[in-house]
Order: structure tokens, then sequence, then C-alpha cells
């Protein structure tokens, strides 16, 4: 089926420039994801010689979190568990009109259209979020068994892509659901336990310092995370940051 | 010039022991003294970067992505090879060697392979002990599953997830260097040249993204872990901006490049739907543990379930052809992926493919879910259970073994896989050919080390599945931070590098003009246009199969779009801003060349070996036949620009533990 569809889309230079929705029309059809029909889109702007909408992506099948981007007021789309890149026009109808900005926060600066500066997230993963082991240091790798439920847990948590769509749904900006994904993932392993409160609380003081706001528990970050990590994993950061400040000598 | 592959002497089963014992070391305080640039961020070059740092190295990583964190090796699903035999199956560190031996047709290295799998088992133990969360058992122990061209159970897996996990295993290894002030992290940064001091690699010209500038780094050496080039086909499962430009511009100064012939098909991937497509999505090998591959016996059943008439549950059993079960018998579904590959064409071109393209064949969970349902509701207690009870228990464990994909297969397809069978067809997958590289992972130029899918190693003409990870692991983790040392014991007195040496104002300026010059062409066509159209004729003419005189039409063709290219292509914006067209373009320049060279290595090579299937040589029943007499060699070119035509070295392969035998699956 053929979509005719009307974009609104948010244009801006650079970060120095205010920026502005500016209106396109596309032909699309039902089979292209998201991402195509934004090269279709494109294509058409080349084609008039005129400069194409900058919009980040890479592996298109939802694991790299490059694809970012707020449509409908939603980011990464209206489909549950979906990224960007995933989302596929059959959702749409024809004559809708889109409206597509980029995500949203004062620790996310807009770097040209719909492209932002993510890299607040490397630094607090750089903080603390690993296990402090050098290559050839390890044990066998079954010296250690883990409960499979235990690891399971631990698994959904890793399962966080770094898309920064928690802090674009988040009314705070606040990046807790990705921090406390990176918390829950080591914390709940054997091998992350030595580390466990110097992590959390080099990682919440990161968090702070690069200016994403407060958690007021309002859930919107899982209700989008594209890969529907669970805000169980923000309450576990609290219990483990309030242990780790008031019940240990630990000081990150 | 001569070709040497510096293989150490001994038997060969000791020859990384008794090489490591040998070889020069760099002292830790001279290592402070010594910085190396590592360019990529994926699982060999995050693991490269983060161990050099942690040995005490000065190391400056570049990646072009926002985060090391996307490098493509995330999008790996199935698993990682390692010989543990945690599973009582009779696997060895041999078998894992002789296993990619002959998983690569006999055109792989002895040394470099039985190295791989030696390394294999702390490639584990160390992802294991950075967190990695591997699937595991009730008892709490390691899960293992089995792959294509193997017959034991040695493949690690997180889920189908495995790349992601291994990556932020690396990726947190790095962030740890990072902070430690041992490696300096250079983001949204894109190599453009290696800068070569008295015939050594000693810098780089790396493009700032964001400003567009073009930085001058200097180091010691240079390390390459950026990638390979299966994007030359336009339609493939890599990310949209992997790319060749690292190391073609290598192979401008001069790098060889390997066997660039060698390119993989992966059998299982989601069919092409239109002529929008950007990429195609693979759906892993680990499926076929327990999907059945199949097409319609009737012509006619396949033409009604082209035409919507009918759907795959339709077909009774007595129509359907399992063609690998029939024609593998030993393998069954898990042959290797060349064989695979080859294989569901042969349906097609039949007549027997089951999407309105004609280009599908199925890949069906039936009775995979009948069977795990039964046993599920047999350790339940349920004794006499209705077909709706094990259906229903039955796709509970598949969803617990393949969830992800089944859902990402129902995202884009919308189509339901518990219910109906999937469809798939070969794309391209992975490059086994890329640099030259000895023993040492060295580049034929000094201080140009290649580590992961950019050397040409381990694989031969065809890769195992989950040797991927394996091999990027291997060399970044427990190879490259040792060899390195043979390199740089002898720069231990060598004074840091000045980034304004003539050397490297050259380099960047030659680098300038070449954006310049494509900037200036102001034609009418986009990037996306030509790398589409060079896209269809390798497809076509040096796909998955290819013959002498298609290969020399398909040369042609190339040259003329190249020429095409450079008189009618339109970039939009300015060199001095955040432009992906204009990255495009340059990658898209690369990729022409490299593809016309992957044209002549194809011509060359008359046999048929892996993922290299030349018509003219074939056995009567279509599996490829290789020439051991005059092809039992690693063929490594050396590029001379436009105006000469490349010149082929050769490197014979010599096989002193494994005999050459026609590979057979049946």
């Amino acid at each position: 089926m053929e979509l005719k569809l009307k974009l609104k889309i948010w244009r801006q230079k650079n970060n120095k420039d205010k920026g502005r929705f500016e209106q396109y029309e596309v032909m699309a059809n039902e089979h292209m994801s998201f991402l195509e029909m934004l090269d279709v889109l494109n294509e058409q702007l080349i084609a008039e010689k005129k400069e194409p909408v900058a919009f980040e992506h890479d592996c298109r099948e939802g694991i790299c979190g490059t694809c970012s981007m707020v449509i409908n007021g939603q980011p990464h789309g209206p489909m549950k568990g979906t990224t960007t890149c995933q989302l596929h026009m059959r959702h749409f109808k024809n004559g809708d009109t889109i409206v597509i900005e980029p995500f949203r926060a004062k620790a996310f600066p807009v770097l040209k259209d719909l492209v932002v500066d993510r890299s607040a997230f490397d630094r607090i993963i750089q903080a603390g979020g690993y296990i402090s082991v050098n290559t050839g240091q390890a044990q066998d790798g079954n010296a250690i068994p883990i409960e499979k439920e235990e690891a399971a847990k631990s698994f959904d948590a890793a399962a966080c892509i770094g898309c920064g769509a928690c802090v674009a749904a988040c009314p705070n900006a606040s990046a807790m659901l990705f921090t406390s994904a990176k918390v829950s993932h080591l914390g709940l392993l054997p091998q992350g336990e030595v580390e466990r409160h110097r992590r959390v609380q080099a990682m919440v003081k990161q968090m702070d310092e690069e200016g994403f706001g407060m958690c007021s528990n309002v859930t919107a970050c899982e209700a989008e995370c594209p890969k529907e990590i669970s805000i169980e994993n923000i309450a576990r950061l609290n219990r483990d940051y309030i242990a780790s400040v008031f019940g240990s000598d630990v000081k990150a | 010039m001569k070709l040497d592959a510096k293989i150490p002497e001994g038997p060969l089963a000791d020859k990384w022991t008794s090489y490591k014992g040998h070889m020069n070391l760099v002292a830790p305080n001279n290592k402070r003294r010594l910085d190396i640039i590592v360019v990529g961020s994926g699982l060999a070059g995050a693991s490269a970067a983060a161990t050099l740092g942690e040995l005490g190295y000065n190391v400056k990583c570049f990646t072009f992505h926002d985060s090391p964190r996307r490098a493509h090796s995330i999008a790996a699903q199935g698993g990682i090879n390692a010989a543990k035999n945690y599973q009582n199956d009779g696997d060895s560190v041999y078998r894992l060697f002789y296993d990619t031996i002959k998983g690569g047709d006999y055109r792989s290295r002895e040394a470099n392979v039985h190295r791989l799998a030696e390394v294999s088992t702390d490639i584990i133990d160390q992802a294991v002990a950075q967190g990695v969360p591997f699937a595991r058992e009730y008892g709490g122990l390691l899960e293992n599953r089995s792959f294509g061209g193997v017959q034991v159970s040695r493949t690690f897996y997180a889920r189908g997830q495995t790349g992601q996990q291994l990556l932020i295993g690396a990726y947190q290894a790095l962030s740890r260097q990072i902070s430690l002030g041992s490696v300096q992290m250079y983001n949204r940064h894109e190599m453009l040249d290696v800068v070569l001091i008295d015939g050594k690699a000693r810098g780089i010209i790396a493009r700032n993204l964001l400003t567009g500038e073009l930085e001058r780094h200097a180091a010691h050496c240079v390390v390459l872990a950026t990638g390979g080039y299966g994007n030359v086909f336009y339609l493939s499962t890599n990310a949209m901006m992997c790319n060749v430009t690292a190391a073609w511009r290598a192979v401008r100064q001069g790098a060889l490049m390997a066997n660039p012939c060698f390119t993989q098909i992966h059998p299982t991937c989601i069919p092409v739907s239109g002529d929008y497509q950007s990429k195609l999505t693979l759906m892993s090998e680990s499926l076929r543990n327990d999907g059945r591959v199949w097409v319609p016996k009737k012509q006619e059943d396949a033409k009604a379930i082209r035409e919507g008439r009918k759907t795959g549950v339709d077909i009774p059993e007595e129509d359907r052809d399992y063609f690998l079960e029939r024609r593998y018998p030993a393998f069954g579904n898990l042959v290797p992926r060349d064989v695979a590959s080859r294989a569901a064409k042969t349906a097609c071109d039949e007549g027997l493919g089951v999407a309105p393209t004609g280009l599908a064949v199925y890949l069906d969970f039936a009775s995979a879910i009948e069977r795990y349902g039964k046993s599920k509701a047999h350790a339940k207690g349920l004794h006499h259970p209705d077909k709706a009870t094990i259906l229903k228990l039955g796709e509970e464990v598949v969803a617990e073994k393949y969830g992800n994909l089944f859902e990402m297969y129902e995202k884009i397809t919308g189509e339901n896989p518990y219910k109906l069978p999937m469809k798939i067809y070969p794309a391209v997958h992975y490059t086994m050919g890329g640099l030259w590289v000895d023993y040492n992972l060295e580049t034929n130029i000094p201080g140009l080390f290649a580590c992961g899918e950019c050397n040409f190693s381990d694989h031969g003409a065809n890769r195992l599945g989950a040797s991927a990870l394996m091999q990027g692991l291997a060399d970044g983790y427990f190879v490259l931070p040792y060899t390195i040392g043979q390199f740089l014991s002898a720069d231990i007195r060598t004074p840091r590098f000045d980034p304004n040496a003539p050397e490297f104002l050259q380099a960047a300026e030659a680098t300038q003009k070449r954006i310049d010059q494509l900037m200036s062409v102001k034609g009418s066509q986009s990037v996306e246009s030509f790398h589409r159209r060079l896209g269809k004729i390798m497809w076509d003419y040096c796909g998955m199969a290819r013959n002498a005189e298609g290969l020399q039409k398909a040369r042609q063709m190339v040259l003329d779009l190249r020429e095409e290219f450079y008189r009618d292509v339109f970039i939009p914006g300015t060199t001095d801003e955040y432009n992906p067209e204009l990255e495009k373009a340059y990658r898209v320049a690369d990729f022409m060349e490299m593809g016309e060279l992957m044209i002549l290595d194809a011509l060359n090579r008359n046999e048929s070996c892996g993922g290299h299937f030349r018509e003219e040589y074939q056995t009567p029943e279509g599996e490829a036949l290789r020439n051991d007499e005059e092809y039992t060699y690693v063929a490594a070119w050396e590029y001379r620009g436009w105006e000469e035509e490349p010149i082929l070295h050769k490197e014979p392969l010599i096989f002193e533990e494994v005999e050459l035998k026609s590979r057979s699956y049946k």
C-alpha cells in the first residue's frame, strides 16, 4: 500500500543555530522501515539540490543504539519495545502527519537536525561501569557457577543499547534507567560484587555532573525503552547507593 | 616482493607457546614512552586498545561512531566458539583447528589457525570475568550449542545477542583504560590515510566528522581493526556505515590486499522485499540447530505460495523437500554457510522459491516446537497432553532459545514465525579476504598491523559460524599485544614522532585534495544511487556464483561506473561541517576500487573453493571443485592506481599437519 505522508521535521544547522520545524511531503509504502522512508525523503531533497535531513543510524536491526529521534512525541515512535530502525511504515496510515524531533535533554546537546551528542553516557560508564580485570587475569569460565535466574536478571539489564530514549522520555531528563541497568548488570553477578559499592557511587556522581535530572518515578523511561529495561533496576540502584553511602567505608 | 609469513619453527602445536617464550619484550618503563594508534573500536579494536593500555602503552583509539560501543560487532547474534570441551563430547584444540581449516576449504594458514584454536579458551574465561552474561544451565555452569560445519557443541552464547554482550565487555574494559588515562578515545573521527615515515607506519590522518578538520596523529605504530568490506555489495547484513576506506587507504600506501574475492554469503537472512531496501537482516545460524530448511517438491505448490494462494503450512509433509537433510545427511541443516547458501540458490533457480520474488526458502520450527513441547510435557508429568498444550509448551522453549530473533523477524516481515515457517534467503555477511598479514598480524608495511575481520588471516575461503567473534577477540586480547612487541622492541629509543613532519603535512594535503575533488564534481546523481548500482554489479557477477565471462563484463561495468561517478556525483553541503553525504562519497569511491580488485581476484582463481564458486569448476553433483595443484596459495594484490594493473604476489600455503581432501559434509 502506498502512503502519502506529511512530515514536520526539526531542522537545526548546528548547536548554535536556534532550529525550527520544516514541512515535507513524501511517498512511502507499508513495507519500508521508518528510516528507509527518511532515505527516500533525503534522496528527494538531494535531487532538488537541497540539504538532506541529518539523522544517525547504523545497524538498522535494533541493536547498535545509534538511531534516536522522537516520533509524534515518543522516543523511537509508537511501537513498544522497538527502535526507530525497526519501526515499519505499516504502522502508519495514508495521509498521516508525522512530527519528528531530536531527543531533547540538557545533557544531550543537538549537533545537527536530529543528531544529538550522547557522549555523557560513555563518561558514566568510564566512571565505573566495568569490572576491573586485566586481560589474562581471569580464572576458568566455569569456576564460579551462577544461578540461571540470577544470570537471566543480569542479562535483562545488560540488554541496554545505550540509545538514550529513557532520558528523552523523562520529563526530568534523568539517566537513572541507563545508569541503573549497568549497576544491575554487573552488581547481580558474583564477578561484579567486589566493586559494587564503589561502582554505584562513582556512576551516580558522574551522572549528576553531566546535568541529567533527578528521578521522580514517572516511569516513562521503562515505557519507552526499546529493550524494555525494567525500573526494578532503579530500585536496585537506590538500595545499592544507600547501602554504599551509609553502610560501607568505600568512597568513590 | 617476497612474502614472508614469519611462521615460527617447530611442531604445529608448540609454535605459539615457544614463540611467546622467545619473542622480544618491551620493559614497562619503555612502554610508557611508546605510542600506539588503534583504528576501530569493535571486538578487535576495543580489546586491543584496552589490553595495550593495561600493558602500559600510550594508546589513541579512533572510531567514526559517536561511541565505541556502536561498532558492528554488536550485531553478531549466535555465539563464539571455544575448544573448552565442557560438554565432554570429544572437542579439543586440534578439533577446532581441524574444523576451521576444513571449513575454510584448505585456504588458510595452519599456524595461524592453530593459534586461534589455542587461545579460544582464554577468551571465554576473560569474557566471563568481565561480566558477560553467557547462557547457563540450571547447575549454574556455562551452556553450549552447535554451529554449522562441526559435530560438537562448542559455541558459547548470550541469547541472540552474543556480539552485543562481548562488545560491551570489551567496551567496558576500554572505558576503564580511558578513565585511567592510558587510552585516549577519539569518537566521530574517521581515518582517511596512514602516514609512512621511512617506509614504516607512524601515524594517520583522521577527519573530525563534526568539524571536517583533518587531524594529524603520530605514533610509533598503527593498528587497523576496521572490519570487513561486505558493503561493496550495497545490500548486506553489515551496518550502514561499515566500509573499506581505512583498509583501502593502507592498500593505496602499499599494503597488500589478500584474497579479496573470498566473501561469505550467509544462508539465513530475511529476503529482499523492495527497491528502497537499505540493508538485509540476518537470522542467526543458531536457528539451524532447530529449524529445518525446505522448499516444496512441486513447482505448482511453490507458484501457489508465491501468488499467495497457499502458505507453507498448507504443504503436506510428503510434498516437502528438506534439501539440506537430503543432500548432506551427516551434517543436515548444519552444513557450513557456503554449502547451505548454494543449495538454497539451486532450489530457487529450479523455480521452487517461496517469496513473491522467487528468492526465498523456508526455515521451519514446527517439528522442533512439537519435540520440545512433548519433552516439556513429560517433564511436567503430563503423559497424554493434547496438541494445543504441546504447541504451547514447545513455543515457550523455542522462545527462550530464540525469542529475540523471532521478534525481530516478526517486526520486519509482519509474520508470526511460531505459526508460519520463516522465509529466508542468502545475503552477503562477512569477508574472509582482507589485508595481508604475517604471523605477527603485521602487514607488509612495517609497523602497520591488522586485526579482526579487516585482515585475511584465519578463515580461508569460508568462515565457520561463531568464529568471527573468536578471531576478533583472539587478535585483540591475546595475539597482537604480544606480537606488537616484536616491532616496538626495536623502537624503545625512538623519540615521539612530530605530527608537523613533512610526511604528515603532505598526507593531509593529499587527503584534502581528494575531498575537494569529490565536492567539486557538482553533478546530478546521489552517492547512494552509485552505491546501489555498484552493489548490483557485484552481486550479479561476483556474488554467490561467478564465471569468467561475467567477471570480465563486470570489471568494465565497474570502471564505467567509476568514470561516471567522478563526472556526475552530487554531494550537498560543505566540507567543514557534519556531512554524512560526503562521508558516504569517499567511502563509495574506495568501494569501487576494491570492487574491481575483488573481480580480478575472482577471475584469477580458476577453481571453486568455499565462498568462491566459479561455475566452470564444479563436480557433477554441483559441489565446489578445488584445484590444489595450482591454487593452494594466498593471492596478495599490490594495487598501483588506475593506470596500471595490480600485481599478484603469491604466498604458498604449506600443509604439514592436515591432509588436503575434498571437503565433504555428506
